[in-house]
C-alpha cells in the first residue's frame, strides 16, 4: 500500500460531498454542497483552533526554557491544560467597552483579524490529496488576504478610543504596509522559478527546496513574514514596555481571546506558507507520507521563529522602517534580478529547469547572498560612535574643596 | 563583522534550552514540581530501581504531576501582614494610629472603669487595620511604646474583596501570635524563638525590657 494513498481524500471537499450526496434526494444536490462546505469549514476551523491552543502552551513553555524561566506548569501534566484555563478565564471575564469607543468598529476588529488568518488555510496544500481549494492564484490570494489584518489592527486601535491603542495601531499600519513590499517581492523570486502562482505547482516544481536555491529570498520572506505577524524583533504594534500592549489595550473577555487567537494562529499559518514556498511543502522521501513531512517541516519553522522571538530584542521604529525600505527592499530587488537572469540562462526550450541547473543556480545564489548581505550591512550598519572622554562636573567636588 | 552577535545570542538561548543544569530565575511556590529523578533522589534511590519498584508513582512523576511542598528562605525580620497584637500590652494610646502615614488604623477607646485606684485604664472598643491599603512600612511597630503591636510573618492574606482585608479586633486577638523580628531586637536575641516555626510567643516574652521598679521610675521621672 502506497503511503500517500493512506491519506487520500481525508480533507478534500470532493470526498465529503460524495459522502453527503448519498443521503439527499435527487434535485437537492445544493443541500449536499452546503452541508459538505459547512462540515469542511467546521473541521478546518476547529483543527486550527485546537492546534493554536496547543501552540500557545508550546510557545509559553519553550519560551520559558529559552529564558531560564519555567512557563506554565501548574494545570495538568506539564501545564498542558493551561490553554483551557486561559480560555475559561477569558470567557467568564466581563467584556468591557470604553464609553467613548466606536462600538461596532471595536466589536468587529477581532473578527476582521481572525477571518483572513483562517481563510489562508483554504489554499495551503497539506498533501497531494489533502487540500481545501486548488486555487490557481494561490500565493496571490495569500498575499492579498493577509494584508487585511492591517485594517483590523487599525480598527482595533481606532475603535478603542485609547491613545496608546491608537499609537500602537498607527505604528502597526506603517510597519505592516512597509513590510508588504519586501514580502511580495520575496515571493516573486519563487514565482519566477516555479513559473506558477498556484501553491501546488510551486510545491511540485521544488525538486530541491527553494531555500537552497534562493537563500536571499528565504531570508527576506521570513523577515517580512515575522514582521507581518508582529513578533518580537518587530513587535512595535504591542510594545508592552512602551505602549501598554498597544492596540489591544482596551480589549477584554472574549474579544481579547479572539485577538490573541488570531495572533497565535499567525505563526502557524506563516510557517505553513514558508514551508510551501521554500522548504518543498509535502516533498520528501516517500517512506513517510507527505502530510507528515508537511507537519514536521512546519514544526521546524515554528520552532525557528520561536527561537528568534526568544532571543532578539525589539527594534526601534526608525530601525524597523529603515530595515524594510533600505535593507530588505534593495535585497529583494537584487534577488528578483538575479533569479530572472539565471532563469533566462538555464531554462530549456520548453521553459523547464533541470535539477542540475538548480544546483548551479544555488551555488551562484549563495555566494551572491553572502556578498549582498555583507555589502548591505557595511552600507547601512552604523560605525562606532566617537565617545568623548567624560569631563567631571565643576560642581562634583564642590564640598570637598570647601573643606 | 556585522550581525555576529545576533547568532551569539541565539547560541545563548539555545544553551538555556538544552542544558540540563539550568539555574531558573524563578522559584516555584507553594509546591515544587519534581520529576522522576528528583523523586528518586528524595527516596535515596537511583531512578531506574525506583521506577522498577514503584512504577505507578514513577509514571506520575514522569508526567510532571508530582510536587513537593517547598518553602523559600524567609528572613525572620520579614514585614508580613496579619499583625501580631497583644491585648494585654496595649494601653490604647493610639500612637500607631497617629504615626501611620496612610491613616488606616482606627482606634476607639473607652474608660474601662476597672482599676480606679491605680488610675483608670482604657478599654479598646475598635481596633481596625485596613491592610488593603497598608504599605507595610512598619512605622506603627516602631511607634508602639509598649511593644503591643508587631509585624506578622505571613503573606497569604489574599481576599476577594477589600472589605475582608480590614483586620478587626477579634481577628487580631484570635490570630496566631508569631511576631516578626522587625524593629524588635529582643526577639532576635531570643535564639529559641522563630517566627516561622515552633511555639507562639506569649505576651510576657515579647517585651523590650523589664518593668522598671518604683525607684527606677522615681530616678527617671521624679528627680530630674
Amino acid at each position: 500500500m502506497n503511503a500517500d494513498s493512506m491519506f487520500e481524500g481525508i480533507l478534500s471537499f470532493g470526498s465529503i460531498y460524495d459522502f453527503v450526496v448519498g443521503f439527499v434526494p435527487d434535485g437537492f444536490e445544493w443541500v449536499a454542497f452546503v452541508i459538505g462546505a459547512v462540515i469542511l469549514a467546521f473541521i478546518v476551523i476547529n483543527a486550527m483552533i485546537m492546534s493554536t491552543a496547543v501552540y500557545t502552551w508550546f510557545e509559553r513553555r519553550v519560551l520559558g526554557r529559552f529564558q531560564n524561566r519555567l512557563g506554565p506548569n501548574r494545570w495538568g501534566p506539564y501545564g498542558l491544560l493551561q490553554p483551557i484555563a486561559d480560555l475559561l478565564k477569558l470567557i467568564t471575564k466581563e467584556d468591557t467597552t470604553p464609553e467613548e469607543a466606536d462600538r461596532w468598529v471595536m466589536l468587529f476588529a477581532p473578527i476582521v483579524l481572525l477571518v483572513p488568518t483562517l481563510v489562508v488555510v483554504a489554499v495551503v496544500p497539506f498533501g497531494d490529496n489533502t487540500f481545501l481549494g486548488r486555487l490557481n492564484i494561490g500565493i496571490l490570494f495569500v498575499l492579498g488576504v493577509t494584508s487585511v489584518n492591517t485594517i483590523a489592527i487599525f480598527m482595533a486601535g481606532w475603535g478603542s478610543a485609547n491613545k496608546y491603542a491608537m499609537l500602537g495601531a498607527m505604528r502597526g499600519v506603517a510597519m505592516l504596509v512597509s513590510y508588504e513590499v519586501p514580502m511580495a517581492l520575496g515571493v516573486i523570486g519563487v514565482v519566477i522559478l516555479s513559473g506558477s502562482l498556484a501553491m501546488f505547482d510551486i510545491v511540485q516544481s521544488q525538486s530541491i527546496p527553494f531555500l537552497i536555491v534562493q537563500p536571499l529570498g528565504f531570508l527576506i520572506f521570513v523577515a517580512a513574514a515575522s514582521a507581518e505577524m508582529s513578533r518580537t524583533p518587530f513587535d512595535q504594534i504591542e510594545a508592552e514596555s512602551e505602549l501598554g500592549s498597544g492596540y489591544n489595550t482596551e480589549y477584554s473577555g472574549i474579544k481579547f481571546a479572539l485577538l490573541f487567537l488570531a495572533e497565535f494562529m499567525a505563526p502557524i499559518i506563516n510557517s505553513m506558507i514558508i514551508v510551501v514556498l521554500f522548504l518543498g511543502g509535502t516533498n520528501g522521501p516517500s517512506i513517510i507520507p507527505g502530510q507528515i513531512w508537511f507537519i514536521v517541516k512546519t514544526f521546524v519553522v515554528v520552532f525557528a521563529l520561536l527561537w528568534v522571538r526568544a532571543t532578539w530584542p525589539r527594534l526601534r521604529v526608525d530601525q524597523i522602517m529603515g530595515f524594510a525600505w533600505k535593507g530588505l527592499f534593495a535585497l529583494s530587488l537584487l534577488n528578483i534580478f538575479a533569479i530572472a537572469i539565471e532563469v533566462v540562462i538555464f531554462q530549456d526550450d520548453a521553459g523547464n529547469i533541470s535539477t542540475g541547473s538548480l544546483w548551479i543556480m544555488s551555488a551562484i545564489n549563495w555566494v551572491l547572498t553572502v556578498i549582498a548581505i555583507v555589502v548591505t550591512a557595511r552600507v547601512l550598519g552604523q560605525n562606532k560612535l566617537e565617545r568623548p572622554e567624560p569631563t567631571p562636573s565643576p560642581l562634583a567636588n564642590m564640598y570637598a574643596e570647601a573643606d | 563583522m556585522y550581525g555576529l552577535s545576533l547568532f551569539k545570542g541565539l547560541g545563548v538561548t539555545m544553551k538555556n534550552l538544552v542544558s540540563p543544569g539550568r539555574n531558573f530565575t524563578v522559584h516555584q511556590y507553594p509546591d515544587r514540581k519534581i520529576g522522576l529523578v528528583g523523586l528518586a533522589r528524595m527516596n535515596d534511590q537511583n531512578p531506574v530501581s525506583f521506577a522498577l519498584k514503584r512504577p505507578g508513582e514513577s509514571i506520575k512523576a514522569l508526567m510532571g504531576l508530582t510536587s513537593v511542598q517547598d518553602r523559600q528562605y524567609q528572613h525572620p525580620r520579614f514585614r508580613g501582614e496579619e499583625f501580631s497584637w497583644y491585648e494585654n500590652r496595649c494601653t490604647g494610646c493610639a500612637s500607631c494610629a497617629k504615626y501611620c502615614p496612610l491613616g488606616i488604623i482606627r482606634i476607639v477607646t473607652d474608660p474601662a472603669k476597672t482599676d480606679l485606684q491605680e488610675g483608670d485604664k482604657y478599654f479598646l472598643e475598635v481596633f481596625d487595620i485596613d491592610i488593603g491599603r497598608c504599605m507595610f512600612c512598619g512605622l506603627c511597630v516602631e511607634a508602639c511604646p509598649y511593644d503591643a503591636i508587631h509585624m506578622g510573618s505571613g503573606f497569604e492574606e489574599g481576599r476577594y474583596s477589600r472589605r475582608e482585608l480590614v483586620i478587626d479586633k477579634e481577628r487580631l486577638v484570635s490570630s496566631p501570635k508569631r511576631p516578626s523580628h522587625w524593629f524588635r531586637p529582643q526577639l532576635s536575641a531570643q535564639t529559641e524563638y522563630n517566627p516561622l516555626e515552633g511555639d507562639e510567643a506569649d505576651w510576657r516574652e515579647v517585651h523590650r525590657h523589664e518593668r522598671p521598679t518604683l525607684t527606677d521610675q522615681q530616678h527617671r521621672w521624679g528627680q530630674r
